[in-house]
């Protein structure tokens, strides 16, 4: 940048009294492109330019007084996603009780069985067409896209975690058993969300989980190999896998 | 303190139009509902029309960034938008009001606009002026704490209008912007979009010649996906022979441009 202009060749250009051509266009080209001469050149406007400009920032400024913001809880979450919290909610209970009713021996199946697609189903409600009304207005802006859906996944995982939590706590069903499947299903879900849609991508992470995991585990019976914790550093491996696939292709989820 | 305008207001465009399109194809479900469109759009206001159907709704949502073009090139500010690129920058300049939108009921006008200038990424500190300034500019200032579920159909498209021009865009694209308004709000809403036009480009789809004859620079003229017409609405209106149907001068210029595809 070049150099600043002296006060004296600012107030001259300010007043329009006459300054050398080559000094006037320097300080104009300058100008152009210094923030902190702009400043000082209207600290030293005349008058009659000040006059007028107050008058042009009063036009564009409100006239009443801005209130104070509300609902920052939508930066998160949509409004919507209550009715989906609920049914997670119903879900969880019925694992609950189906394990109660159904006593087997050592570790219980239905919540631990259930807890690492939990959170995926929360995924495909916080981005889905029809559980956002304002979806369409929603997708035209520019934080729609990765940062939108991390938020929204995030929110489901604060929400989901503690309450799986807390159902495992009752049943004897262990975090060491579910969590690190949980995390890497949501994340193979998100990767695969950035290529054939999040709603899709949580559907078919659904269906996959109970033909592969839930339907031999409810024929065989007991703790699926899967969710051993033996199984940790595969789906530790995975989680990275889907994270790392996430932000490489970030830039796919500006259209979902 | 005195105030002095930031670099980006000063810097100059790179660009020659707002809004270039050069062979745009657009699907909407099965159909190529923009097929081969070559446009150009300016600074002004620039009316939007052609019979149901037409393709109006695609390729507003086109430009909005919410379609991706099956092909052709699409270059809005000056920046492509059809391929897999990063949208942040052209969104941030965009202001959008969908044909139907939908909102949250238990949201105040003001919590709404907010909410919609967060996701627009706008400085944090200009959110508050910039709203309540959005509300005053639609008239909704007295209603600006009222949940929007109590609000008029016609208040609720005004929290619209309101929400598109919050971050003060440089493409404001209005989807049927006057449906529900009655006349009253209908003649200050064609001020308002004449104001906004004078220093951005303003895209507004409609049906009703009436709207165009009153608020428009310029009329693109649009049916199955393809350009028939661009020019001025007086233009327009001499298109029309006295043997075309239609009571005014540009509804005379539309039929006889659009033809039977008119009718129904």
């Amino acid at each position: 940048m070049s150099e600043h202009p002296t006060a004296d060749s600012i107030a001259r250009y300010a007043s329009g009294d006459d300054l050398p051509a080559d000094v006037l266009w320097a300080v104009e080209a300058h100008l152009e492109s210094c923030e902190t001469c702009r400043l000082r050149l209207a600290d030293v406007a005349p008058p009659q330019v000040t006059a007028l400009t107050a008058v042009v920032w009063a036009g564009l400024e409100p006239t009443g007084a801005p209130a104070r913001r509300r609902h920052r809880l939508a930066r998160w979450a949509t409004p919507s996603l209550l009715p989906w919290l609920a049914m997670t909610a119903f879900v969880l209970l019925a694992a609950l009780s189906l394990d109660w009713l159904l006593p087997t021996s050592g570790v219980s199946a239905a919540v631990l069985l259930l807890a690492p697609i939990v959170p995926v189903l929360g995924v495909a409600a916080a981005w889905s067409r029809g559980m956002d009304p304002a979806y369409e207005l929603v997708v035209s802006t520019p934080r729609a896209g990765l940062q939108l859906v991390l938020r929204r996944t995030f929110a489901v995982l604060v929400v989901v975690l503690p309450a799986l939590l807390a159902g495992g706590g009752l049943v004897g069903a262990s975090p060491a058993y579910w969590l690190l499947p949980c995390l890497a299903v949501t994340a193979v879900t998100l990767a695969l969300g950035g290529v054939i849609g999040v709603r899709r991508a949580a559907v078919a992470a659904a269906c996959a989980w109970a033909v592969l995991v839930i339907g031999p585990a409810v024929v065989v019976g007991g703790v699926p190999g899967v969710l051993a914790p033996g199984a940790a550093p595969v789906w530790a491996a995975v989680l990275v896998g889907g994270a790392a696939a996430v932000v490489f292709r970030s830039a796919a989820y500006a259209r979902l | 303190m005195a105030r002095a305008v930031s670099a980006a207001e000063v810097a100059p465009t790179g660009y020659a139009w707002q809004v270039e399109a050069r062979g745009l194809r657009v699907r909407a479900g099965r159909t190529m509902a923009v097929d081969g469109l070559d446009l150009r759009l300016g600074r002004g206001v620039h009316g939007l029309l052609g019979p149901n159907g037409a393709g109006k709704t695609t390729l507003i949502r086109s430009l909005a960034t919410v379609l991706r073009p099956a092909s052709g090139t699409l270059e809005v500010l000056g920046s492509p938008v059809s391929g897999r690129v990063d949208l942040r920058g052209v969104r941030r300049a965009l202001g959008y009001l969908p044909q139907d939108f939908g909102y949250y009921k238990r949201f105040t006008v003001r919590e709404f606009v907010e909410y919609m200038a967060w996701l627009k990424e706008m400085p944090k500190r200009d959110v508050p002026g910039a709203v309540q300034r959005a509300v005053e500019r639609v008239g909704l200032a007295d209603r600006a704490d009222d949940r929007l579920k109590t609000l008029s159909g016609g208040m609720v498209r005004r929290a619209g209008i309101a929400q598109a021009i919050v971050n003060d865009p440089e493409v404001l694209l209005l989807d049927e912007p006057t449906a529900g308004l009655d006349p009253g709000q209908r003649v200050r809403f064609r001020e308002l979009v004449q104001e906004l036009g004078s220093d951005s480009c303003v895209v507004v789809s409609t049906h009703l010649v009436e709207d165009v004859a009153a608020a428009c620079t310029d009329v693109v003229l649009f049916d199955k996906g393809r350009l028939v017409f661009q020019g001025t609405p007086d233009e327009l209106a001499a298109a029309g022979g006295p043997d075309d149907v239609g009571d005014s001068p540009l509804e005379r210029g539309y039929s006889a441009l659009i033809g039977e595809a008119g009718r129904w």
